[in-house]
């Protein structure tokens, strides 16, 4: 773990709770969940299906704003309760990463396209933007499939640009839900290696929500969640 | 990156069908308005080429376009004893069916005043113009009557020596120009049963006694060889057409003959708002009300089409909000294969229209305003059809892309 106690932080929930509907119908998804997480560190997030992991997750990647509680990111408020305090959508560009366990790439762009995107739309020129995504795209190993269409590639490799999309503008924050899914054994361990790797070169704090027991030792810390209650594992 | 480009690029073959069935009702929407020009044009157009300045009528008709009119041979001479009046003309106006090679043929047939008027303003595009007082015939290509042609009318026949192209009656029958002495014999053909009846008739009231004390002269005619009694009234005019001399005023020479109490003058303009304010007005409405129908049709249509494509992209554009695209971004995808269905829509119509709308039996007229008319109301219901999908668009939660 290249994080310390000194390092800052570059995500922070405090007491997040997430409710749906209300009265009789009433489902708590999530409550108080609480996690810090330096920057330069991995986290797992561990937990049975409906435990909560991904409400978590859309939470603090500002898609699924929360009930109430807060979110922090680089020690900026972004989030309390349903209150944004910032533009959550240039937020969102600017300093999150997301990789899902379906790719979801854009079905009408081609691989290189996919991961440019998220360049251009964050304000890079077109030709930065085009060097880069082949780098990203070379150093995932999907260069050579660099024109091609999603539906011309195999699970694996577009999961792979979607990791690229992902580390594409330098995120602070890195969320991925269970993105190894899709990938072999060796594959999958060599996404989570890069996913530290990129955590510590770039200072980001890396959220990975996953079941692939055989990768644990990459992460620097193991969170658990049951029932909607986040908590380290004793 | 052009994502509007990429998506539709993706999607070429169905977006060039949408487009091309965009086109297609886009150009029947363009020939309603071409339609309406030439039922206007075709309406207005003898009136506007014959050149007169006046015409004279039977009173308190409306001829003689749109209601028959009737006045006598010798109005053209009163006529032409006005002060200020150049040249007062015959006008002979009447339309006839008849069959040739198993079809029926109609002709709206002009009597031209000869040897005034031999036809020389007449736009020809093959033969030549009349030379000679009967027997000859100028004829619109609609009628398909080649140069050389022959063909029988009443009990005369006559030759094509020439062709005009675009002259087509209210009605959509082609004009056929003879002299007004073969356009009569034409309207007026009586068989030969039909003059002797008519003699013998004659004979019969002239023997009446009381007509005779009325009529002293009728028993000395009807005493004398009946070839020398006409057998019927002389045929009648439909009109009189009427040019000035050059610095006559059109009110003075109006006023003079507007006196006389058995016939009615119109001016030029006058000729014209008669028809379009009468038999051309109602066909106007129709074609302005289907017209108006037929965009509103377009426009829903393609907003349906503009809905379907932004639900089969809603997956992209709620991954599109999800990595942080801003709501510019995804309203330029609408708006621009909006603007990209209407604008290719719009040259398809206008190109095929270009190839089709000739073929159509009666005269269809693109003109330039019309074109950017349209044009503009493909624009307008372009970005109006695309609100509805803009409205999905913004709807729609980053959250979707998980789903």
């Amino acid at each position: 773990m290249n994080a310390t106690q000194d390092t800052p932080f570059a995500i922070e929930t405090e007491r997040l709770t997430k409710v749906y509907g209300s009265g009789n119908t009433e489902v708590v998804a999530m409550k108080d969940a609480t996690m810090k997480v330096r920057q330069g560190e991995v986290v797992a997030l561990l937990g049975p299906s409906g435990s909560g992991k991904s409400t978590f997750l859309t939470a603090v990647g500002l898609i699924n704003p929360p009930t109430s509680g807060r979110v922090i990111i680089r020690g900026q408020l972004v989030l309390d309760g349903q209150v944004a305090k910032t533009n959550l959508r240039t937020f969102r560009r600017q300093h999150i990463g997301f990789i899902f366990q379906k790719s979801n790439l854009i079905p009408f762009l081609s691989a290189e396209e996919n991961v440019r995107i998220a360049m251009e739309l964050n304000g890079d020129s077109r030709r930065a933007a085009a060097k880069r995504s082949m780098e990203l795209l070379d150093y995932l190993g999907v260069a050579d499939r660099a024109k091609n269409l999603p539906s011309m590639l195999s699970g694996g490799q577009q999961q792979r640009v979607a990791v690229a999309r992902a580390l594409a503008n330098r995120p602070s924050v890195i969320l991925a839900d269970e993105p190894t899914a899709a990938l072999d054994s060796h594959r999958g361990r060599q996404v989570m290696e890069l996913f530290a790797q990129v955590a510590h070169e770039q200072r980001a704090g890396v959220i990975v929500v996953t079941h692939d027991q055989r990768s644990l030792d990459v992460f620097d810390t193991r969170y658990e969640m049951e029932d909607g209650r986040l908590f380290l594992p004793s | 990156m052009n994502l509007a480009l990429k998506d539709i690029r993706h999607n070429m073959g169905r977006f060039t069908l949408t487009t091309v069935g965009v086109g297609l009702l886009l150009m029947v929407v363009m020939g309603m308005g071409g339609i309406y020009r030439g039922v206007i044009e075709d309406a207005t157009l003898l009136i506007d080429r014959v050149g007169s300045d006046l015409w004279v009528v039977q009173r308190s008709t409306r001829g003689p376009f749109a209601e028959i009119s009737r006045v006598p041979p010798n109005l053209v001479h009163r006529v032409q004893a006005v002060p200020g009046v150049r040249t007062a003309r015959e006008f002979v106006y009447h339309t006839i069916q008849r069959e040739r090679a198993g079809k029926p043929l109609r002709i709206a047939v002009m009597g031209l005043s000869w040897s005034i008027d031999k036809g020389e303003w007449l736009p020809l595009t093959a033969g030549r113009h009349l030379s000679q007082n009967h027997f000859e015939m100028i004829a619109d290509e609609s009628l398909r009557l080649p140069v050389g042609t022959q063909i029988d009318l009443g009990k005369e026949t006559y030759t094509i020596v020439g062709t005009t192209k675009n002259l087509i009656s209210s009605n959509g029958d082609g004009i056929a120009f003879v002299t007004v002495q073969d356009a009569q014999a034409i309207q007026f053909d009586v068989p030969g049963e039909a003059v002797r009846l008519e003699r013998a008739s004659r004979e019969s009231r002239g023997e009446e006694f009381e007509a005779a004390m009325k009529q002293p002269a009728l028993l000395d005619n009807a005493g004398r060889p009946t070839g020398e009694l006409p057998a019927v009234a002389r045929p009648q005019l439909s009109a009189v057409m009427v040019t000035l001399e050059p610095g006559a005023h059109v009110s003075d020479v109006k006023q003079i003959i507007a006196g006389w109490s058995d016939v009615s003058v119109y001016t030029q303009d006058g000729q014209r708002q008669l028809l379009l304010r009468g038999s051309v007005e109602k066909i106007k409405a129709q074609i302005g009300l289907f017209r108006v129908l037929l965009t509103i049709i377009a426009a829903i249509i393609m907003a349906l089409i503009l809905y379907t494509l932004t639900l089969d992209k809603i997956h992209s554009i709620a991954l599109l909000k999800l990595i942080g695209a801003p709501n510019s971004v995804i309203l330029g995808l609408i708006m621009q294969q909006a603007l990209l269905l209407g604008g290719i829509g719009f040259g398809i119509a206008y190109l095929l229209g270009q190839q089709v709308f000739p073929l159509f039996p009666r005269r269809v007229i693109i003109t330039n305003e019309d074109v950017f008319q349209l044009a503009l109301i493909v624009l307008g219901i372009s970005i109006a059809s695309s609100i509805l999908g803009i409205w999905k668009a913004m709807r729609v939660s980053p959250n979707e892309a998980l789903s």
